[in-house]
């Protein structure tokens, strides 16, 4: 899907404009998007650390997949699918810890870590992330 | 107000109520006829103060008859009204006669109610519509309400009783307060007493002077205890119990005549109750002093003095003189009006309803009700069909459960008994066609909760007959557990099974939390918790871990919410990852804590409290109420429900400029905009120019009023303003729970009071009713009487110093409806109106802090909190449409 170049650029989730006027059928299947997005390892630049306050998340939309990446407190990054396969909550949206986070629509419980869900919902991904010297969060999908 | 001038004013009746001369509110025979009825009310007359009558009447004032009524109350005790059950407890020292005073003379006038206490009626002529007070007075009446009672039935025994009704010297009945005195004052210094009658009241009165030091002998005619109640079986049991308390039992003894001796002893008493049968004083009213009894068999008992607890007789003479019908009590219809008349009403002991004059207190309860809801005109099809009457008590003691038929009437009528007279215990049920007729439990009630609801309401038995007389190897509420079937939905919530929270348990996990954490099982709106505790302990086989977790204010901090907030304070903890630093094991932070411990650092700190965004919640991160689209609702203010065309123009605008799919009136009386794009949030709420309106947090949220005084024909009070400013003045205050509040103009209810977190009633007089711990959402309660205040002000201030004591005091999450009960209307009463921890003075202190410290959280608007406050989490998905309205 997204084989591009090995360092795309990402586009910051408010130049999309949010999903409830949008009529297009990209990205509908949150649950089958998962396997998709994985292999193709190339390097994206998302943006600037400063951009995600400490202990919140900020979505990403990365080709056709959206990446909430959290900024954990003591500056540890996480990337994770950014819907919640339970039914469709926004997981940037929820309260975290430096193992898990929690959707703020059902309270459904994921590890930040394996994407495993303690509380039974359906895994989500989790992708590599790193803070480049530059200040710039690099994620690779 | 609508009291008028001659009816005793709230400042001036207080002294006068109990002692008003003949000529107040009664006038002379000759006056009666063409006098108009007061202020345009109707005149309704009370005959009888006890019980029955007053709870009659407090249910006409419920139902707003203060303003169809002008009301008289005669009564035939020169007191206020008591609680003629608890005469015993009186007797046995239990209760001084304080505690059993139910209204005071300063609620008659309050409730601009003229109480004509010591005043008897003894005429009613029907006609003139009067009725005659003994001092040849007249009354007259437009309705009329007879609740005359009982009085003790003195048995024809040769020198019990004078011709004039009079008793000797030393023989008392047990029915009011004087005989009561009476009795407390004679026994002093008395070595023995006969009491006549083995009923409940007979008992009673044994076990009461054996207080003062007296050896007690039971004289019972009947071959049984409590023959009304008991078999032949159970009423042996009892007298064994009894006996062992060291009163002597005569059953089936029949007492010839009364030994009187001449008196000499010049004992001085005060002869207040004149004629009154069954008013003994102890005094000889020349009849002579009793000193024993001889019984038909000849042999005698010498005693000092004799209690006569023979039984009740209705009081009919006001029926009988009146032309009514009178059969042993005075024969009502289902409106409990009598027969014969349709302004004359009839309740309590006195009445005889389909047959059954009840001598109980429920069923009083019920007639009152139906009178109430039919003389006010609330429902003039309420009807009262008869009572089921079971009694449950300690007699003497002994634990008594009574209910229906105490012996099998049919060859077919199934019994199950089970008798164990060592340690008392008796336990009988009968049924017919499989419906539980009686029951009887002696010694051991447990079960009587349930045998009562199945007597009651005819619920279908258990096979295994025995499950109605004991818990068999597991509590009662288990075995709902246990008979549920595997694939019952529990959480209607989330839906899960009983099957899911079994399996999770034989899966391993043995803790309550653990399990509603693993299946969601209570964790939607919780009214299922208790039933999930239930099954996780049955399938636990008793091996369920005990939760150390469960008295924690938030999960990820070891300590109870008094501990968590001395330790804040003492350590100077004012963020939420310090709290976690300093407290958490290993100072590991935890996602699920940290709304909970904002909260909590805000109340604590208020304006000091250092906000980490991390630790809200995505609601107060934003200011506005996720959907289940990612969407937000904006709620903004209308405080008490007025709002402006100007208002609702912009409202409109706003709707139009933003695309919102759905504008709703919300329940609270506010307008909702659903589905705002989180980007549109500021430009929203500054183009509504309207502050928050809290729909979003664990805060002080709303209050609902009705239309009030203004507008209202009924209206007593200016419900909207009052409840315009309490919004005003507390509104998005965080809390441990939502709080949704309500200002009643009358006691209609109509703005829901009765049912919200703090309720604020209206009543006649200028006077405010506050109720705290309502519910109306999934679990429903009606809020306990806080206090009746005589101003808004008042309101104001007690409902602050409510809401900090309950932000201070409650769990996380832990709404009014679970707080209040849990720590008991009287305890709070006791802090926040008597001040009796002696802070009162704290509490308003601190959340005036609260209140300084308050932002309009919309003005953010001007500039973000964070990066990319309001950027979107959803930023390509097309999730579940929300319809557009």
């Amino acid at each position: 899907m997204s084989a591009q170049s090995s360092v795309a650029t990402a586009t910051p989730a408010d130049a999309s404009g949010s999903g409830r006027d949008k009529g297009s059928p990209v990205g509908t299947e949150a649950k089958s998007a998962r396997p998709a997005l994985t292999g193709t390892g190339a390097v994206h630049r998302l943006g600037l650390l400063r951009e995600i306050p400490v202990g919140e998340a900020r979505v990403y939309a990365v080709g056709d997949a959206q990446i909430a990446v959290f900024r954990l407190r003591g500056d540890t990054l996480r990337a994770v699918d950014a819907v919640c396969p339970h039914a469709g909550g926004p997981l940037a949206d929820g309260q975290a810890d430096a193992g898990v986070v929690i959707c703020p629509l059902h309270a459904h419980v994921f590890s930040l870590a394996t994407g495993e869900s303690t509380s039974g919902a359906p895994p989500i991904g989790c992708y590599p992330v790193r803070l480049a010297v530059d200040g710039t969060i690099e994620l690779t999908l | 107000m609508t009291i008028t001038e001659n009816v005793p004013g709230t400042s001036t009746a207080a002294s006068a109520a109990s002692t008003v001369p003949a000529s107040a509110g009664v006038v002379p025979a000759q006056r009666a006829h063409g006098r108009t009825p007061a202020g345009g009310r109707e005149r309704l007359v009370v005959v009888g103060n006890g019980m029955a009558g007053m709870r009659a009447v407090e249910e006409i004032l419920a139902r707003h008859g203060g303003d169809l009524f002008d009301i008289t109350v005669f009564g035939d005790e020169p007191y206020g009204n008591y609680n003629r059950i608890l005469l015993s407890n009186v007797l046995a020292g239990a209760d001084t006669e304080d505690e059993i005073f139910l209204n005071t003379p300063e609620w008659y006038a309050e409730n601009g109610i003229r109480l004509r206490a010591g005043a008897r009626v003894t005429g009613l002529d029907r006609y003139a519509r009067v009725v005659t007070i003994e001092d040849g007075a007249v009354a007259p009446y437009d309705k009329l309400i007879i609740a005359t009672g009982s009085r003790s039935f003195i048995p024809p025994i040769k020198g019990l009783a004078g011709p004039d009704g009079r008793l000797p010297g030393g023989v008392f009945a047990f029915r009011t307060i004087d005989d009561c005195r009476a009795m407390i004052g004679f026994a002093e210094g008395r070595r023995t007493a006969a009491v006549i009658g083995g009923g409940l009241l007979g008992l009673e009165a044994a076990r009461g002077l054996q207080t003062y030091g007296l050896e007690v002998h039971v004289i019972d005619a009947a071959p049984t205890l409590m023959n009304q109640q008991l078999c032949a079986e159970a009423g042996g049991i009892l007298r064994r119990g009894v006996e062992e308390l060291g009163i002597t039992v005569h059953p089936g003894a029949r007492t010839a005549q009364i030994l009187l001796a001449d008196d000499e002893t010049g004992h001085e008493t005060d002869d207040q109750t004149g004629g009154d049968a069954g008013g003994g004083t102890g005094e000889s009213a020349g009849l002579g002093r009793a000193v024993g009894l001889e019984f038909a068999d000849g042999s005698r008992l010498d005693v000092d003095m004799i209690v006569v607890a023979a039984g009740i007789r209705p009081n009919v003479d006001i029926g009988l003189r009146g032309g009514l019908t009178v059969e042993r009590g005075i024969v009502t219809d289902d409106q409990m009006r009598s027969v014969d008349d349709p302004d004359i009403y009839v309740v309590g002991e006195c009445a005889q309803h389909r047959g059954q004059v009840y001598g109980l207190v429920a069923p009083l309860w019920e007639q009152a009700t139906v009178l109430a809801e039919h003389i006010t005109g609330s429902d003039l099809d309420a009807a009262y069909h008869g009572s089921k009457t079971a009694t449950k008590l300690k007699v003497a003691g002994v634990a008594v459960a009574a209910m229906g038929l105490k012996d099998a009437e049919h060859p077919d009528d199934e019994v199950v008994r089970f008798v164990e007279p060592r340690r008392g215990v008796y336990k009988s049920v009968i049924i017919r066609d499989g419906k539980l007729v009686g029951a009887t439990l002696l010694g051991d009630t447990a079960k009587s909760a349930s045998l009562i609801q199945a007597f009651d309401n005819g619920l279908p038995l258990p096979d295994e007959r025995l499950q109605l007389l004991f818990d068999i190897g597991l509590p009662a509420a288990e075995v709902g557990a246990a008979e549920m079937a595997d694939d019952a939905q529990v959480c209607n919530c989330n839906g899960v099974s009983k099957g899911k929270i079994v399996a999770c348990v034989k899966g391993g996990m043995k803790t309550v939390p653990g399990v509603m954490n693993a299946t969601r099982a209570g964790k939607g709106c919780g009214s299922c918790k208790l039933l999930v505790k239930e099954i996780v302990e049955w399938a636990a086989d008793g091996e369920v871990e005990e939760d150390l977790s469960a008295n924690w204010y938030v999960p990820g901090v070891p300590l109870d919410k008094p501990a968590l907030m001395a330790a804040v304070r003492e350590r100077n903890l004012r963020s939420v990852s310090a709290v976690f630093a300093a407290l958490a094991p290993d100072g590991k932070e935890d996602a699920a804590s940290k709304m909970a411990l904002t909260s909590l650092l805000r109340i604590v700190w208020g304006s000091d409290f250092i906000d980490e965004r991390d630790g809200r919640f995505i609601n107060d991160r934003v200011h506005a109420n996720i959907q289940k689209d990612g969407t937000f609702s904006v709620v903004p203010m209308i405080a008490g429900g007025v709002t402006s065309p100007d208002e609702l123009r912009r409202i409109a605008d706003v709707a139009e400029k933003y695309d919102v799919p759905m504008v709703k009136i919300t329940g609270g009386q506010r307008i909702d905009l659903l589905g705002v794009r989180k980007e549109d949030l500021p430009k929203v709420w500054a183009d509504l120019d309207m502050p928050s309106g809290h729909a979003y947090g664990k805060s002080f949220r709303t209050v609902k009023t009705c239309v009030g005084k203004d507008f209202c024909r009924f209206g007593v009070g200016d419900s909207t303003a009052l409840g315009v400013a309490i919004e005003q003045r507390y509104h998005g205050l965080e809390s441990p729970g939502k709080l949704k509040l309500a200002v009643n103009g009358c006691p209609r209810n109509c703005a829901e009071g009765l049912i919200k977190d703090v309720g604020v009633v209206a009543i006649d007089g200028g006077r405010w009713e506050i109720y705290i711990g309502g519910a109306g959402g999934a679990h429903v309660r009606k809020g306990d009487l806080l206090a009746t205040v005589g101003s808004p002000e008042e309101v104001m201030m007690l409902t602050g110093r409510f809401l900090q004591y309950y932000r201070e005091n409650a769990k996380w999450l832990e709404r009014t409806y679970t707080f209040v009960p849990r720590v008991g209307i009287e305890k709070i009463r006791a802090v926040i109106v008597d001040d009796a921890e002696g802070i009162a003075a704290d509490l308003d202190a601190r959340i005036q802090e609260s209140i300084d410290a308050y932002v309009d959280p919309w003005l953010e608007r001007e500039q973000p909190a964070t990066a990319g406050q309001f950027r979107t989490s959803l930023p390509l998905i097309t999730l579940p449409q929300v319809p557009v309205r």
